[in-house]
């Protein structure tokens, strides 16, 4: 590993020292005025309504759940493509179980059928040292296959059902807090400035929301707390740092790679579940759509850190959000946005990295900028790929500032620390 | 001495043994759970392919083929090209566009299409290779954002370059000239022809054997994939191998398509066959990147699928069952291998250890 070629560098000092609260007060109030500016200029009201919250929310979390579990086997060292297979099984549960049993019922099933392509990972690369990449790839083929056949065996002749898709399944409980919500709607159609824009998010907030959204959000909490908070977290971390270390130190390395890698498989269906039981209501072939992909792109764009993970997912289904809401005209209404965005980052990076980044992000800027002056609309086709060219520019950008587990996607046999 | 080569050699072909038992174990376990007949199932898959069966497996193991050799490329170099798939329709669309225009003439239109589904092919791959080798970003993740985002590009472009075709509902290209199609053949009197372009699979598996196992560029190509610390420290510039196998392997897989463009599709449409590429890294493993044995991997999986296609009227089995064993089989073979090589490698220590302790009793008698 620690060849002769290593260069050790004196550590950077840490640019972004703590998150201050304060610092990301201002964050958000910067980012509402921003929204809300570029809506009242644009003319774009669904940039930020109520409806378009609602929908990112619902859009975000598949692809944040599929993120966490990338997030927690990654953690653990495991790296997950199989995230896209897990997610498949994961809906097929919720249609399933869902259907035959009741939609929590579904949640369950889709935990759990998620957890079972997570075995099948964790049986490859962890008990057998089989490359992570290969095992995933083989296990999205299996997930795949395996629910195309079964969707034809538990669905055909099903009132409602066919061969690729269940018959509806019922909704889960949802809430909404009739005292908040009718008054934030009211504001948020007056359309001021940033007074409406925090009602419309408020407004989701409290109206409709299922309460499989709550559960997922507050897993990401959870994770945060259980992966950074606790002993069993800390020697989770290790094992995807340094797992020869934290052998040494007793800590049973394969044990703990193996609950991950299966959390991980639960997370991810359960992301698969929540397209099926929130988002469609009933279970679809190809419900997924690569979600599982974007998820492990929210990741990496999140820096394996919840947090990351969160803005990244949200990002994401933001823009996803608006392209089949609006279409091209709500799309290009965010490019002022993003021009704005892109040249405050230029001068962000003036002032703490030097003139070339900022030279960058600025020119970036002027492009976007000038490309809203001299279009009325984005076509569609290009807006579906934003995700997937945000992720591609963070890389090439910040590539230097990612930092993936010391360990992630190498095999470790048991009593490697010697 | 003997001995040891005889051991050695059921160990190599050992494995893919193995791990296809355990596929039809795993996938008939499937079918017993699933309350589907299994010895029907494979009384059928097993049968003898009809003529028209025999030549659909042929066309199919071409395009495998071709696609498997792509990742293979990169394997070699211990590079993941998750982006065969992206690649090869962003160069089929561009070959069926070149090609549709006709710029030249007869066949000079096909070589014209061929080199710009290369060309393109090798761009895409590109990308990934110097967003790999100026920044450092893993090219797994690069190429399947790619691979989207070619999704989403050919969609938008196709939609712009369709013509509209009386009668029909899909977007397509302008159709290729009868004149640059690449006729197929018959075998045997079967009733459907043999893509032409099946030699052109045949050549890119000879000349990738040849350059990775008699030329020096092999050499350096595997050298590095073995280890790169070795590769630097002769002299090799591992940067620029990584973005020339990248290249290359983006080259061949914009050759993917070309079997079914021109000898069947004749124009590229939304109902384009995609998810050949992942296809192609399921065959690569199976065939452990060696040029006869992707041959023999892409002829299983086109069996596989042909064979199973009548499934769903014969036995009301839904055909997917194959693709779960083809995935299984994937993940046996990679299995069946790192058991094989940890055995092989404790077996190698045990012997030396022996010899080393004769020796040594031998020393101080």
């Amino acid at each position: 590993m620690s060849g002769t070629q290593t260069v050790v560098r004196a550590p950077k000092k840490s640019s972004s020292s703590r998150w201050s609260y304060a610092k990301v007060l201002l964050l958000i109030s910067g980012f509402l005025i921003l929204i809300s500016a570029a809506r009242l200029i644009t003319g774009v009201n669904d940039l930020d309504s109520s409806g378009t919250v609602r929908a990112t929310l619902i859009a975000a979390i598949p692809i944040g759940m599929a993120g966490l579990g990338g997030l927690w086997s990654e953690r653990a060292g495991i790296v997950n493509i199989g995230l896209e297979g897990m997610m498949i099984l994961g809906t097929f549960g919720a249609g399933y179980f869902g259907y035959f049993y009741g939609p929590w019922q579904g949640v369950v099933g889709a935990i759990l059928l998620g957890a079972l392509g997570g075995l099948l990972h964790a049986i490859a690369t962890v008990t057998f040292g089989v490359d992570h990449i290969v095992s995933g790839v083989a296990l999205n083929i299996i997930a795949l296959g395996a629910v195309q056949y079964l969707a034809v065996l538990a669905f055909t002749g099903v009132p409602g059902g066919g061969q690729t898709q269940s018959p509806p399944v019922e909704n889960l409980p949802a809430v909404t807090i009739d005292a908040l919500s009718s008054p934030l709607a009211d504001l948020e159609d007056r359309h001021w400035f940033v007074l409406s824009d925090v009602a419309s998010i408020l407004g989701a907030l409290v109206t409709n929301l299922s309460v499989l959204t709550l559960l997922c959000l507050s897993l990401f909490v959870l994770t945060w707390w259980v992966l950074w908070k606790t002993a069993f977290g800390l020697r989770l971390r290790s094992c995807g740092e340094n797992p020869a270390a934290a052998e040494s130190l007793g800590v049973n390395v394969i044990r703990y790679k193996f609950t991950a890698v299966l959390i991980s498989g639960g997370l991810a269906g359960l992301g698969g579940g929540f397209l099926a039981l929130v988002a469609a209501s009933q279970f679809r072939d190809g419900q997924t759509g690569g979600r599982g992909y974007i998820g492990l792109a929210a990741m990496i764009f999140g820096n394996w850190r919840p947090t990351g993970l969160l803005t990244g997912s949200m990002l994401f289904g933001y823009t996803d959000t608006l392209r089949l809401r609006g279409g091209g005209d709500t799309i290009h209404g965010l490019l002022l946005l993003v021009a704005v965005g892109l040249v405050i980052l230029a001068v962000w990076q003036w002032r703490k990295h030097g003139q070339r980044a900022a030279l960058v992000a600025a020119l970036l800027g002027v492009l976007v900028a000038v490309w809203y002056a001299v279009t009325v609309s984005v076509p569609e086709g290009l807006a579906g790929m934003t995700p997937y060219l945000t992720t591609l520019l963070v890389l090439a950008l910040f590539s230097q500032r990612l930092r993936m587990p010391a360990a992630d996607g190498l095999s470790y046999r048991k009593g490697s620390a010697g | 001495m003997k001995n040891e080569r005889m051991a050695r050699l059921t160990l190599a072909v050992g494995a893919p043994a193995l791990a296809l038992v355990a596929a039809f174990l795993i996938t008939s376990l499937v079918l017993v759970l699933a309350g589907d007949s299994v010895t029907g199932v494979w009384g059928q898959i097993l049968s003898p392919p009809s003529s028209r069966g025999f030549v659909n497996i042929i066309n199919s193991a071409s395009v495998y083929y071709l696609s498997a050799v792509a990742v293979a490329i990169g394997f070699r170099m211990n590079l993941f090209n998750i982006g065969v798939d992206g690649q090869y329709r962003v160069a089929s669309f561009a070959a069926a566009v070149v090609a549709g225009e006709a710029w030249l003439p007869g066949y000079l239109n096909t070589v014209a299409a061929i080199v710009a589904a290369m060309l393109v092919g090798a761009a895409w791959a590109g990308i990934a290779g110097l967003l790999r080798v100026t920044r450092g970003v893993s090219e797994v993740i690069s190429t399947i954002m790619l691979n989207a985002i070619a999704t989403f590009l050919v969609a938008y472009l196709l939609r712009k370059a369709a013509v509209d075709n009386e009668g029909s509902n899909i977007t397509a290209t302008k159709e290729i000239p009868e004149g640059s199609w690449i006729p197929g053949f018959t075998v045997g009197g079967s009733p459907n022809e043999v893509y032409g372009f099946v030699f052109l699979a045949i050549v890119v598996g000879l000349v990738y054997g040849f350059v990775i196992n008699r030329t020096r560029f092999g050499f350096d190509l595997r050298a590095t994939g073995k280890s790169e610390t070795a590769a630097v420290a002769s002299g090799i510039n591992v940067k620029r191998m990584g973005l020339i196998a990248m290249l290359l392997s983006g080259a061949v897989a914009g050759l993917v398509g070309l079997p079914i463009l021109f000898g069947d599709a004749h124009a590229y449409g939304s109902t384009f066959q995609s998810g050949l590429g992942f296809a192609g890294i399921a065959i690569a493993l199976l065939g452990r990147n060696h040029p006869f044995g992707i041959a023999l991997g892409a002829l299983l999986f086109a069996f596989l699928d042909e064979q199973s296609n009548p499934l769903q009227i014969l036995l009301d089995v839904s055909p997917d069952i194959v693709k779960i064993t083809q995935g299984v089989i994937v993940l046996t073979v990679v299995i069946a291998y790192e058991v094989v090589r940890r055995y092989g490698a404790s077996r190698e220590q045990q012997q030396v250890a022996s010899a080393l302790e004769s020796q040594n009793k031998e020393v101080s008698a």
